[in-house]
């Protein structure tokens, strides 16, 4: 079988907020030079489940990493190929990039019909720059798949894959035919790290870059032409509080001075 | 052009969840001075009983589905449903609650009507006739302010950012039955199993305070220390991400970007460090208690108090100093 992976290069998550200048103009998000870019941690989550499902299956099982982004994104892709992917998609034509939800659930659709012979894709529930969580569910919309979202674990049996979701109040366990697009939550646990002996494997493995004109996009459905949505503005939101701190030579006076103060804004 | 709002019900435990009923206050304000109505999709089965409440909170017409195959959320049959009631309806926008079950319906929602989808919106705004909905994105630290190209725009947005519509039974509305079509779709997946987690009875969502823990409670001990000190405040206990994925708590208590959004009026964050990716799933609360080890952590940047403290110190005494506030309190009624 063979399962696609999307990855997407994201500032890494633990960079502090305050490294990041807004450009309003522009409206994005400067980081400056020599700042880390990753792999997005849920992307990570889902190319663990992909490996997870071919420690489970064997050799017969073949992972894609598919990334839509500036061609600095074939570091991620790297990355994937370290952890054990097979190859990977890097579409990093212009005419693609700067798009919406929308449009980069085109593009990655369009990359998944090219491959041909995908059973399985998988994706993060929500990247972790834009937090929209709606390219996995809208390529399966446009591949007519079915789309399993939130798993916190996936497992494939013949044609059928046994998902876990992980739902605001428990756990569900669904299952679908293949194929299927399935979006990987934070609840799957953490993904492993390269090895060194497939970082050295890495290196060998095929990357093939596919431009809009070779997916079948034309110019005005394909990234910034394309989008539906148009960010009008980007800002940090204000901070209105002023934290009173509260005193107390011991922990029990500070224990008393917050319970008072409590009551005294009848919070309590 | 088209002015309306359509709000789609989410439905637990027979009635509609608080978050409808913000939606509905919300989709008031934008179809006000407008040609727009309020419009509310209510899907579901034994849920007829929902409709006149949805009137009552502002919606001026309800599309009911009340029947066996649409008992349980099922994504197939429901977006076939909606898409269907949105045709009819043509708003300018669709509303969710940003919920697991908004988050997994709304893109498909979007991506059927072949539009677009704004997710996890704490505001929408009527500009010069265009919508503009703002959200938070980078893991909460920054927010955008989305236009759509296409309509109709569909959002989820999320609970404790705006108020309720007030309940009034005077209001009149009239409902629309939206039955089965010849060509209804198969469900695509089969459950075969669920596993709810048993919480204490209150939903975190609708508790007056919540008590939370984070990565400084160093451990699955401390909860134990923080259901004390809800119960002891009538609140519910909550967790960022880190207790979560460490398992020292259920997921189901978590709260924050991929959590449960919570605006409590009380909100005691508990060896949180106050992430944006946290903060925005509390950042609506009233009023934010930090307890910390460490003065210079974020949290006291959005709070109203601040403790600097260990845990496990201040907080047995200060559950003894809320309950002796409780006890004198009752004598002196």
């Amino acid at each position: 079988m063979r399962i696609a992976v999307c990855v997407k290069q994201v500032p890494n998550p633990d960079t502090p907020a305050a490294v990041f200048r807004v450009d309003e103009t522009a409206r994005e998000l400067v980081l400056p030079p020599g700042q880390p870019l990753a792999m997005s941690p849920f992307d990570e989550q889902a190319l663990e489940a992909a490996l997870r499902i071919r420690d489970e299956l064997g050799g017969t099982v073949g992972i894609s990493a598919l990334t839509l982004g500036p061609d600095a994104s074939r570091s991620v892709l790297k990355h994937a190929l370290a952890m054990g992917a097979d190859e990977g998609v890097l579409l990093a034509d212009p005419a693609l990039l700067s798009g919406d939800s929308y449009a980069t659930a085109l593009a990655l659709a369009a990359a998944v019909r090219k491959l041909g012979a995908v059973d399985l894709v998988l994706a993060g529930r929500q990247a972790a720059d834009t937090d929209a969580g709606a390219v996995g569910i809208g390529m399966a919309e446009l591949l007519g798949w079915t789309a399993v979202t939130f798993a916190k674990e996936v497992r494939v049996a013949g044609a059928t894959a046994r998902v876990t979701r992980v739902l605001d109040d428990g756990l569900e366990t669904v299952e679908a035919p293949l194929p299927l697009v399935v979006t990987v939550s934070n609840e799957l646990g953490a993904p492993r790290k390269p090895s060194l002996r497939e970082t050295m494997r890495a290196a060998r493995k095929p990357v093939a870059a596919w431009g809009a004109g070779e997916l079948g996009l034309a110019a005005q459905r394909a990234g910034a032409a394309g989008a539906r949505r148009v960010r009008e503005r980007l800002f940090v939101p204000a901070r209105e509080s002023h934290c009173e701190f509260i005193a107390g030579a011991t922990p029990q006076e500070q224990a008393s001075a917050l319970a008072r103060c409590m009551r005294d804004a009848k919070l309590l | 052009m088209a002015a309306g709002v359509l709000v789609v019900t989410e439905i637990a435990l027979g009635k509609p969840v608080a978050p409808v009923y913000e939606l509905l206050g919300l989709a008031g304000r934008l179809a006000a001075g407008t040609s727009g109505k309020v419009e509310a999709a209510l899907l579901g089965r034994g849920i007829e009983g929902c409709a006149s409440d949805l009137i009552a909170r502002g919606a001026e017409r309800v599309y009911l589905a009340d029947e066996g195959a649409l008992a349980d959320y099922e994504p197939e049959r429901w977006v076939a449903r909606l898409v269907r009631i949105a045709r009819e309806s043509g708003p300018a926008a669709i509303l969710l609650p940003h919920t697991t079950l908004g988050a997994d319906l709304a893109p498909r929602l979007a991506f059927r009507l072949d539009t677009a989808v704004a997710a996890g919106c704490v505001e929408i705004a009527r500009d010069s006739g265009r919508l503009l909905f703002t959200r938070p994105c980078y893991g909460g630290s920054f927010r955008e302010t989305l236009s759509m190209r296409t309509a109709p725009a569909v959002a989820t947005v999320r609970g404790g950012c705006h108020e309720a519509a007030a309940r009034d039974p005077r209001r009149k509305g009239e409902v629309v039955r939206v039955e089965a079509s010849t060509a209804e779709p198969a469900p695509r997946m089969n459950v075969v199993a669920r596993e709810r987690t048993v919480s204490d009875g209150m939903r975190l969502e609708e508790a007056r305070v919540v008590v939370a823990g984070g990565r400084g409670l160093e451990g699955a001990d401390g909860f134990v220390l923080l259901a004390e000190l809800a119960q002891a405040l009538g609140g519910a206990v909550g967790a960022s991400r880190v207790p979560c994925d460490l398992g020292w708590c259920p997921h189901s208590m978590q709260i924050g970007l991929t959590g449960k959004t919570v605006a409590p009026e009380v909100y005691i964050a508990v060896g949180i460090s106050g992430a944006g990716h946290h903060m925005a799933g509390c950042g609506n609360a009233g009023n934010i208690i930090a307890i910390n080890t460490d003065r210079e952590a974020a949290i006291y940047g959005q709070a109203r108090w601040g403790l600097v403290g260990d845990y496990r110190q201040v907080i047995p005494p200060l559950i003894a100093a809320i309950r002796e506030i409780h006890a004198t309190a009752r004598k002196s009624e």
